[in-house]
């Protein structure tokens, strides 16, 4: 597998997490994905980046494409050096939430994506990673 | 008037030779290329330049040089700080704003270079006094002209908030309300009172919210679409939420985000029908009206 581009962005503000989902709308047509594999990255990416905001206190997004053999991809990786997630099971449980919202972000962004990965740990930060194969 | 002590010839420099200090900073500013004669008539330049000097004047009289927040200087402050504001509408960058108060160094070390001849303490102490003193008008500026920025943005996101919420009546009893763009909570907060203030207005029982220019729906902007019909409930009219494209669907199917107790539509036209329907009227052809 290789990545042929990559790029890092700022997730600081709400206009970030914009640019965000713009970014990864342009990236997802340009590997030439189909319109409802680009609309399930982008809203992965818009609930993930709002995670890494709200409750990361900010962070930032690794953007990369991919290519392994015949099929292309977007692995993105938002990083945040906030309180950390104690019980992450918990955290994955749909409809759980610690703050007022519907508590399916971080599950739904699970089921939007081929490839999910989480790691965290209180006090230093949470890592999530995604990919989505065209 | 007061004389300031250590034998400082800054009041008298600025009172003698206004008219040089005047002709030599204006030429200043041209050459820095910060004095813009594609944004500012030279006339105009002349006379901010001899306006701000003839204040300057005033404000040192005070022989107060470092403290420029006291009422002697007010003066100077209102100029600057109006200065910047008209500067940034115009187009000017901040650098070529905070420019017209630094490029006013050269000729005034020059003046005081001339007017301390022999007597290198008294020049290197007029230098330190006028340095701090042009130091604190530049960024006085510098905050002006950010400030109105700021206030410049914010009364456009205000306009666009206004501007892109607006509830249409589409038949008696019904109204649509088309979002364009993001739906955040500042904005659900205006959608949701015109919304509720149409329903009101119009005596509607039924409310579309069509979402055609939504580009994402993610679990906050399904959570304040869930908000806004709950309060139309509350109103008694009834929601529908058209412009769910196909894609959209799968899409929040797979985030888990439940809109079952809504009726949703793929288009604004067949909610319109739906909406027709339930009020008891349809759109027919005029043909098939037997009389
Ligand atoms: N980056 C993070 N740092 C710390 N805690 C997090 C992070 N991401 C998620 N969490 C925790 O996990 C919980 C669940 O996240 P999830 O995104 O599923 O729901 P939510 O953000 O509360 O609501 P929404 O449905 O609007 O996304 C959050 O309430 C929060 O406590
Ligand atoms: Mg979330």
């Amino acid at each position: 597998m290789s990545v042929w581009k990559s790029e890092t962005m700022p997730i600081r503000t709400q206009a970030d997490i914009v640019h965000v989902r713009q970014a990864v709308r342009t990236w997802s047509v340009d590997a030439g994905m189909r319109l409802v594999d680009q609309t399930k990255i982008v809203t992965a990416a818009s609930e993930l980046a709002r995670n890494t905001l709200e409750y990361g206190g900010g962070g930032e997004l690794l953007l990369e494409a991919l290519s392994e053999s015949v099929r292309v991809g977007l692995r993105l990786t938002f990083t945040d050096h906030g309180p950390g997630i104690p019980d992450l099971e918990l955290a994955l449980k749909d409809g759980w939430t610690s703050g007022g919202g519907m508590g399916m972000g971080l599950s739904g962004s699970k089921r939007l994506s081929n490839e999910f990965e989480i790691e965290s740990q209180v006090g230093v930060g949470t890592t999530v990673r995604i990919t989505r194969w065209k | 008037m007061t004389t300031p002590a250590g034998g400082s010839r800054i009041t008298e420099v600025l009172n003698v030779q206004e008219n040089e200090l005047l002709q030599e900073w204006i030429a200043e500013q041209r050459q820095s290329g910060a004095a813009r004669p594609d944004l500012i008539a030279a006339a105009d330049l002349q006379d901010q330049g001899r306006e701000f000097l003839g204040l300057l004047r005033q404000a040192v009289q005070s022989g107060e040089f470092s403290n420029i927040n006291i009422p002697a200087w007010s003066g100077v402050r209102d100029l600057l700080t109006e200065l910047s504001r008209t500067r940034a509408r115009l187009g000017f960058a901040p650098s070529e704003v905070a420019t017209f108060v630094f490029s006013f160094k050269q000729p005034l070390f020059a003046a005081l270079q001339k007017a301390h001849a022999g007597a290198p303490d008294g020049f290197i102490s007029d230098i330190w006094t006028v340095t701090q003193m042009l130091d604190k008008l530049g960024l006085l500026t510098t905050e002006a002209y950010l400030k109105s920025r700021e206030e410049i943005i914010a009364r456009h996101q205000e306009e666009m908030m206004e501007l892109s919420t607006p509830v249409v009546q589409l038949w008696q009893g019904i109204v649509a309300l088309p979002i364009i763009g993001t739906l955040d909570s500042a904005r659900t907060q205006i959608v949701m009172e015109n919304l509720l203030q149409a329903i009101v207005d119009t005596g509607s029982e039924i409310a579309i919210i069509d979402i055609t220019g939504v580009p994402t729906v993610d679990t906050l902007v399904s959570q304040h679409l869930l908000k806004t019909v709950a309060a139309a409930r509350l109103m008694g009219a009834e929601c529908i939420i058209s412009g769910i494209r196909p894609q959209i669907a799968q899409t929040i199917v797979h985030l888990g985000v439940e809109l079952n107790d809504v009726i949703t539509k793929a288009t604004l036209a067949s909610a319109f029908a739906l909406a027709l329907q339930k009020r008891g009227m349809t759109v027919a052809k005029v043909s098939q009206i037997k009389s």
